[in-house]
């Protein structure tokens, strides 16, 4: 699994960031977490509200900042 | 989608605790005036006609009540604004032109969830998608300048006639600035890899597909997330709000900075540019400059330009717009700050 947070660098993508991370450890998945931080690169997702999560290149969330609980179904579910 | 999905309801459990929420700061809310009262008067001992005494009850009774107006305002607008987004605001505005786009868009920015760090992506995101400049501009500035908190806020202190004021002229303003931009035609001035930017993918509008227990759920992180951040502001701004309640002299800014003082407003602009705070922490020092004299035109502007006008926001816009363009941006929003100042300093 690749799973990508997309955003400027801003707080809320580093809480995205850790989230991420926390969830992955907490459920033991293996998965490859990438920033991206070019915009035109988060544009090419058709994303414009940061921070965004894509997993394995399908955007699943924009615009906000999920709880860990959230988030665990985001990850789990593919 | 799930037609589960498309028609969300409030389940018996989130409806519950959302009426024992309400009634609880219901409660809190009417009874904070007799429990500081007792509290600062009485536990504390301190005499109500010293400046001490005065001033300690100031900061108690202001840090009570902003806080729980934030938690409601907050908690509210939030579970409002899960209706709306940048991606369906971008396609209300693509392809509108002057005037009616511009006044949309003003609307527009004060409803859609947005904040200044991802004020880059939906800019080019705008302008891909075929919304003119100043349309785009329209609303980038009605988002900061038009503030939820800052208009609930300001109502509860001065009553709703300001708030209105207040609503009303950052809406004209930025309908006006936005205009003003636009017939300078200064594209030019934009970085041109944003006219390369392509929107691709598939385009995921984050306003749809919320139940109401996820929409209540977003009220509540965000109403923990938001004082989180701000509480340093906010304790600065009532103690700042508290010294001048107590130690500056009744009218003191009347003579300096009253109606009869032509500079005062242009003074106070420019003092707000580079002061940076959340419209949460302006306001308590607004409402204790106010009340020793200050004239409404000129606090208001004052509060407007620290808001609306700011150094961490400019850098961001950097990314997108030449400095030339910037300074024009500035030197737009800041004439119509002046002039509202002004407006309301004559008829008020």
């Amino acid at each position: 699994m690749t799973i990508k947070v997309l955003g400027s660098g801003c707080p809320n993508c580093q809480r995205l960031e850790a989230n991420v991370r926390l969830v992955l450890e907490r459920k033991g998945i293996q998965a490859d977490v990438e920033k991206v931080t070019d915009y035109a690169a988060i544009l090419a997702y058709g994303v414009s509200s940061t921070p965004a999560l894509v997993v394995d290149e399908q955007v699943v969330l924009a615009g906000r900042v999920p709880s860990p609980r959230q988030l665990e179904g985001l990850l789990t579910r593919s | 989608m799930k037609a589960a999905a498309s028609a969300p309801r409030v389940g018996a459990f989130p409806a519950v605790r959302l009426g024992l929420a309400a009634a609880g700061w219901t409660g809190l809310y009417l009874a904070k005036g007799p429990v500081i009262d007792g509290f600062v008067y009485g536990v504390l001992a301190l005499d109500p006609s010293a400046r001490l005494g005065d001033a300690v009850h100031f900061f108690m009774l202001d840090s009570v009540k902003i806080v729980l107006l934030l938690v409601g305002i907050i908690f509210v607008v939030t579970v409002l604004r899960s209706f709306f987004s940048v991606e369906r605001t971008r396609a209300l505005l693509g392809g509108r032109r002057e005037g009616a786009g511009n006044a949309m868009a003003a609307a527009l920015g004060v409803v859609t969830p947005f904040c200044s760090c991802s004020a880059v992506p939906a800019f080019i995101g705008f302008v891909a998608a075929g919304v003119p400049l100043g349309v785009t501009l329209s609303f980038l500035i009605a988002s900061p300048m038009v503030n939820e908190i800052a208009l609930v806020m300001l109502f509860g202190m001065f009553g709703w006639g300001i708030a209105v004021l207040y609503l009303a002229s950052g809406l004209t303003l930025a309908v006006l600035a936005g205009m003003v931009l636009g017939r300078l035609h200064l594209e030019r001035w934009v970085e041109p890899f944003v006219f390369e930017t392509r929107l691709g993918g598939q385009v995921l509008d984050p306003s749809r597909h919320l139940t109401w227990t996820e929409r209540l759920q977003m009220g509540s992180e965000e109403v923990t997330s938001i004082l989180g951040k701000i509480w340093p502001y906010l304790l600065v701004g009532i103690g700042l709000g508290a010294a001048i309640h107590g130690w500056v002299p009744q009218s003191f800014f009347l003579r300096y900075a009253g109606p009869g003082q032509p500079l005062a407003v242009p003074v106070a602009v420019l003092l707000g540019i580079p002061l940076y705070s959340n419209a949460a922490g302006i306001l308590p020092l607004v409402e204790a400059l106010h009340a020793k004299g200050l004239a409404m035109g000129t606090t208001l502007a004052f509060m407007m330009a620290v808001v609306a006008l700011s150094l961490p926001e400019m850098i961001i816009l950097r990314r997108v717009l030449k400095p030339r363009l910037i300074a024009v941006y500035i030197a737009v929003v800041g004439t119509g700050i002046v002039a509202t100042g002004f407006l309301f300093n004559a008829v008020l």
